[in-house]
């Protein structure tokens, strides 16, 4: 399999990058790993005259320590997220989700900003950085803009990206002691079949705070209403309310019947798996270890 | 439209043109004769095509050629000959860990970065890394011997430093 003919853009600033996307229009895309683009080329699914490079652009690069928090630059690969440290130390839960996407060659080029833009249906960082509350900052080198993750998906593909505007970075909140994040998936093929991330804050054995997002099973993750439900419980009702949140959960999503499975299969799945990770979340905010 | 570009491959010095859309696989079979790269998914899951880029193992058959520029490339080509291919020929062979060699020269190429990661050492780590790898003859078993085999040796703990 050949590529169709294209000529490849090197911007090395994001003003540059953002000039060549806005004159070539819908004719140009912004490439960095092109480990999901190339592959949309290749197969015929998608068709561009020109791409624009984003590796030599220095904005794109680095973590940085902004309070508690990071704000990690879009340009990164999985796998130097993965390995690094400052990542583990205030979202412990990352790096192992990141370690888990697709194989170890496409974690050396695959970038974290590339995955979002992108916008496959089936992304654990979509869904788990929407759990941690993770914002996103949108620019064109000269204005730019900050964008909840979870508001960041308009549908499979598509997201709130202006012509010309750029994914610049990921700015990721700590996740503080009393707090339990967790991510859990299952994947059959390369992308997860079902994954669901979750949030919780426990203060003297009552949740005061939950967070659900169920992700790679509709068009863009989904936030169920239902974990409102474990607000103010208390520890002894923990493990009922949890399967309570679960089932409604899965009855409310829609899964989408795709080659890895039926929508009722992937809803039997969603209860499972919203299951294990508000058990992970919960167990996680008291500091235990799974 | 085509690239000027200077890459090392396989240690040696490389200036040439190559076109923006040609894929690294496509490049190193084609252009540069280099055939231990495989072509066989194409779509990044099997990991035949498996080369190093930076001593980091991508897929060359969605890897733009232009994208070599200033980098450092490893097929298997170029392993031959080094301490790193003699203790891992060396283990594979010992643990019959090839059936019918499709697989080898990227699992041998997966293998060797694991050197510069510092990841050979409990099968778990082996297994993550290794797990992008596929031999359709299913030998895992046998792979994971041989890896696990020279984890502890003393070749190994040397080549870690080399790497």
């Amino acid at each position: 399999m050949k590529l169709p003919p294209f000529e490849v853009h090197r911007p090395s600033s994001l003003h540059n990058a953002s000039r060549l996307l806005r004159d070539m229009g819908s004719e140009a895309v912004p490439i960095n790993g092109g480990t999901e683009l190339l592959l949309a080329m290749k197969l015929g699914l998608a068709q561009y005259a020109h791409l624009v490079d984003l590796k030599r652009i220095p904005e794109l690069r680095g973590v940085r320590r902004v309070g508690s928090g990071l704000a990690v630059g879009a340009g990164m690969t999985h796998r130097e997220l993965e390995s690094s440290r400052s990542i583990a130390e205030a979202v412990a839960e990352m790096p192992r989700m990141l370690a888990e996407i697709a194989n170890v060659r496409v974690r050396s080029v695959g970038t974290i900003g590339g995955n979002l833009c992108f916008a496959d249906p089936h992304s654990d960082p979509a869904t788990f950085l929407s759990a941690i509350e993770a914002t996103l900052v949108l620019g064109d080198g000269s204005t730019s803009r900050r964008v909840p993750v979870d508001e960041f998906f308009l549908g499979a593909y598509e997201t709130k990206l202006e012509p010309g505007e750029l994914l610049v970075e990921v700015t990721v909140p700590a996740v503080p002691t009393g707090t339990g994040a967790a991510h859990v998936r299952m994947k059959v093929h390369e992308r997860p079949t079902v994954t669901v991330a979750a949030k919780v804050m426990v203060e003297r054995d009552t949740i005061v705070r939950a967070r659900l997002v169920v992700g790679s099973v509709c068009g863009t993750p989904v936030l169920p209403q239902a974990i409102d439900k474990l607000i103010g419980a208390p520890r002894a009702a923990w493990s009922e309310r949890v399967r309570e949140v679960a089932a409604l959960s899965a009855a409310a999503v829609a899964p989408v019947a795709d080659a890895e499975g039926s929508s009722r299969y992937k809803q039997a799945l969603v209860e499972v798996f919203v299951r294990r990770a508000l058990d992970a979340a919960l167990s996680n905010a008291q500091g235990m270890t799974r | 439209m085509s690239t000027v570009i200077t890459a090392t491959i396989n240690g040696r010095a490389f200036r040439g043109e190559v076109e923006d859309h040609e894929l690294l696989l496509d490049f190193l079979r084609e252009d540069l004769g280099l055939i231990g790269a495989r072509q066989s998914c194409e779509v990044e899951v099997c990991g035949s095509c498996t080369v190093l880029v930076d001593g980091l193992p991508v897929s060359s058959c969605c890897y733009l050629a232009c994208d070599l520029d200033g980098k450092v490339v490893e097929t298997i080509e170029g392993l031959v000959g080094t301490p790193f291919h003699e203790v891992l020929s060396d283990a594979f062979v010992r643990h019959g860990a090839v059936q019918c060699g499709y697989c080898t020269p990227a699992m041998v190429l997966t293998a060797k970065s694991l050197f510069f990661d510092d990841l050979l050492k409990d099968e778990e780590s082996v297994k993550k890394a290794m797990r992008g790898n596929l031999c359709r003859c299913t030998g895992y078993r046998a792979i994971l011997d041989a890896l696990m085999d020279i984890a502890a040796s003393e070749p190994t703990v040397e080549l870690r430093a080399q790497a």
